[in-house]
């Protein structure tokens, strides 16, 4: 039991978390999608308190409603859509490689040759280039068109 | 149960999320869009509105699913990120019993509310 601990001992400290070293863009998605992760599972928690205020009655609703009209609530609430946008598209994204699509097949690694890394890219630019338009339009929904 | 299955769980509720949230997003935080283009409200968190989707069948048994992938989903992820601090075995079981025990709760309260004002 002690060999294994030592085995899984944790070398780096924050900076394995958050340092991205030879892994290139995906580990920067891959640690974004972990603090984006965190972000909407925080809001989510207060969200199902909030929410739910509404045994109380209508009143009661209302009156938590106006508590969240505030521009500091308005604009926390964009960030969480746009931590949704990203967290979505990077997760779909995910979801396509873990089931072992657009990496290509297995082979010899003779030069030159692609990883399975550099032949999903693509995928994390399409994923990317989505998000993005979808942060756009609910920015403009959010402070053009929601006033 | 084995890690791996948790893991396959955590994708399923990560997909059924995708669908379920997509569709809260765009009728509670892209509603101006959706107005624009003739469908939804003009005001979805306003009390009337909310009430009366509260009422409809559709909506209770959507948030309640909602609810309880979003729970696993976040908790689960949130376990996976603590566990990488390779703390002692026991503070580990205590971690996730904990999160399990979070879970439950906040799945049952609002299960609860979901229910209680459908029935009302």
């Amino acid at each position: 039991m002690k060999v294994e601990r030592l085995h899984r001992k944790n070398n780096l400290g924050l900076a394995g978390w958050i340092r991205g070293g030879r892994y290139g863009l995906e580990r920067y998605a891959y640690t974004l999608h972990r603090i984006t992760g965190l972000g909407i599972l925080l809001y989510f928690l207060l969200h199902i308190f909030a929410t739910s205020s509404r045994i109380w009655g209508p009143e009661f609703w209302e009156k938590t409603m106006d508590l969240f009209e505030k521009p500091v609530f308005k604009f926390g609430e964009y960030l969480v859509f746009v931590a949704f946008a990203y967290h979505a598209l990077n997760g779909i994204r995910l979801f396509i490689t873990e089931l072992g699509f657009g990496m290509g097949k297995p082979q010899r690694p003779v030069i030159p040759y692609k990883n399975a890394v550099r032949r999903q890219r693509p995928l994390l630019i399409v994923a990317m280039i989505i998000a993005f338009v979808l942060i756009v339009f609910g920015g403009l929904d959010f402070y053009l068109l929601g006033n | 149960m084995r890690e791996s299955k948790l893991w396959v769980y955590h994708l399923i509720a990560g997909a059924v999320i995708l669908v379920l949230l997509g569709i809260h997003m765009f009728i509670m935080h892209l509603d101006a869009i959706l107005y624009s283009l003739g469908v939804g409200s003009q005001n979805p968190i306003d009390s009337g509105v909310v009430f009366a989707r509260s009422k409809e069948l559709f909506f209770m048994i959507t948030y309640i699913i909602l609810l309880g992938t979003a729970l696993y989903h976040g908790l689960y992820g949130f376990k996976n990120i603590l566990m990488e601090l390779t703390l002692a075995q026991k503070s580990e079981k205590f971690i996730s019993g904990f999160l399990t025990l979070c879970g439950v709760l906040l799945f049952a309260y609002g299960t609860f509310a979901a229910v209680f004002v459908f029935m009302k």
